[in-house]
């Protein structure tokens, strides 16, 4: 077996990735996850206001060491800071801006996507590893749009975009695009549609890892973030 | 408490502070239902529910987003043994060991449900709605023995209410009538809990007089709350 002749993204690098695409002006809600990193990654030119679960829009990037306050944290329980123009509120709130399709975007991390969109990200079914759904439910089902950002294969190296998930679903055919430390993807009606693949990647090597049937769009960039 | 007023005039003074977390959490029993506020470690009473575990009592049902992590506080409670059911979105985490133990030897029931049906089915409770049809799990295994309605053209499950016997907050501050403020994303579940409770009990890191709260920026106004104790330690809980 031959060595890759491409390099996979780093999870911060995945982040930087997907934090670029977000439009101006945008409401995004990040997951638990590689998605809660975007906020540390985001484009310096626009106004984009975050979102978090507990109670929190307009955060910022992570604290400097020392400057952690216990009561500031995301959904994924890590410290972070807050914009001028942020605002608390009460679970309720949180999820009426969730549910009630208030956000424009929300970036969720999955076990499993399918290439209709169906998206799993809540339980194995392993009892050594509790079910955790948080929010993933209501947020697959309330936001605008929902781009899955997550590596392209598991551990051992198998698909995570499939024909059919084996995985309890979170909801049905709501993906709409998703962004892996390989590729990015669109989730379109004719199928799987290629926007953009790390250096060094090609179609059919892309394809191996991946199985629903993939389609190189006639712009397809090379998806590259800065090191680190 | 009694007091003067008004000249000769005699009232019953409104004073839900308590003097410490044994009177706080005093009446509660075995089989209620608790509510915990807190998102990760963030406004979670540690206090409370350590005063719960003092009091011994067990077959308790636990509500709240997480199932704790590390040695203290829900993890303290998970571990105890004394909590026959946890209603909860979110139990596993880093440091969930004494949960996910007792989850893995089938000695805790979970009922598993969506973060914002979660704190909807309280807010239900708190209103006097007697349930809600939601877009949050259709076509899941949560939805699964649920109604499901198809209401212009987009298909809904129907949640019920929830309610608790006891809620335990965390506040930053809170008067003696009760009003409360809180700090930051340590918010989270508390305003929604201290409505939908029978007893809503309080540790406050701070009390202020009567007055010393603006109106405009009170979360959760005093009629919800019973009981407020004080709690000004900032010792770093094993959460």
């Amino acid at each position: 077996m031959t060595a890759d002749a491409f390099t996979r993204l780093s999870r911060r690098q995945l982040a930087w990735c997907a934090a670029q695409a977000i439009p101006d002006g945008s409401y995004v809600n990040l997951g638990i996850g590689v998605p809660t990193l975007c906020a540390n990654v985001m484009p310096a030119d626009r106004e984009i206001v975050l979102h978090s679960e507990n109670g929190v829009l307009g955060f910022g990037p992570a604290p400097a060491a020392g400057e952690e306050d216990r009561d500031l944290i995301n959904a994924s329980k890590e410290f972070i800071t807050m914009k001028p123009g942020g605002a608390y509120f009460v679970h309720t709130d949180a999820f009426v801006m969730i549910r009630g399709g208030h956000l424009d975007l929300a970036l969720l991390g999955a076990f499993e996507v399918s290439g209709d969109g169906d998206l799993a990200n809540w339980t194995t079914g392993d009892r050594r590893f509790p079910p955790g759904v948080g929010g993933a439910m209501d947020l697959a089902v309330g936001a605008k749009a929902v781009w899955v950002l997550t590596e392209h294969t598991t551990k051992k190296g198998e698909p995570k975009i499939v024909d059919t998930c084996k995985y309890p679903l979170t909801a049905p055919k709501v993906v709409r695009k998703i962004f892996t430390d390989l590729a990015e993807i669109d989730v379109t009606p004719s199928g799987l549609v290629v926007r953009a693949m790390v250096e060094g990647l090609t179609l059919p090597a892309l394809q191996e890892l991946t199985e629903p049937k993939l389609t190189l769009a006639d712009d397809c960039r090379v998806l590259s973030a800065p090191a680190a | 408490m009694v007091s003067l007023r008004f000249g000769a005039e005699l009232r019953m003074a409104i004073d839900k502070i308590v003097p410490g977390v044994a009177e706080a959490v005093a009446g509660i029993e075995s089989g209620m239902t608790i509510m915990i506020s807190g998102f990760g470690f963030a406004g979670v009473p540690n206090d409370l529910i350590h005063g719960v575990l003092d009091l011994g009592v067990s077959d308790l049902t636990v509500i709240s987003n997480n199932a704790g992590t590390g040695t203290e506080g829900l993890a303290a409670l998970m571990g105890s043994g004394r909590v026959r059911r946890i209603i909860c979105s979110y139990p596993r985490s880093k440091g969930s060991d004494n949960f996910d133990a007792r989850y893995a030897a089938g000695e805790i029931e979970l009922e598993l449900v969506p973060q914002g049906t979660l704190s909807e089915r309280m807010r239900a409770a708190a209103a006097g709605v007697g349930g809600f049809y939601s877009p949050t799990s259709v076509g899941t295994d949560l939805a699964a023995g649920k109604e499901v309605r198809t209401i212009d053209g987009r298909d809904y499950v129907l949640e019920m209410p929830l309610r608790a016997d006891v809620a335990l907050v965390q506040a930053q501050k809170a008067d003696r009538w009760g009003n409360l403020v809180y700090s930051k994303a340590a918010r989270n579940f508390g305003p929604v809990m201290a409505m939908a409770a029978d007893l809503t009990i309080v540790q406050a890191k701070e009390i202020v007089p009567l007055g010393g709260l603006d109106p405009e920026v009170i979360v959760t106004p005093s009629v919800f709350v019973d009981r407020v104790v004080h709690i000004d330690n900032d010792r770093e809980w094993d959460i």
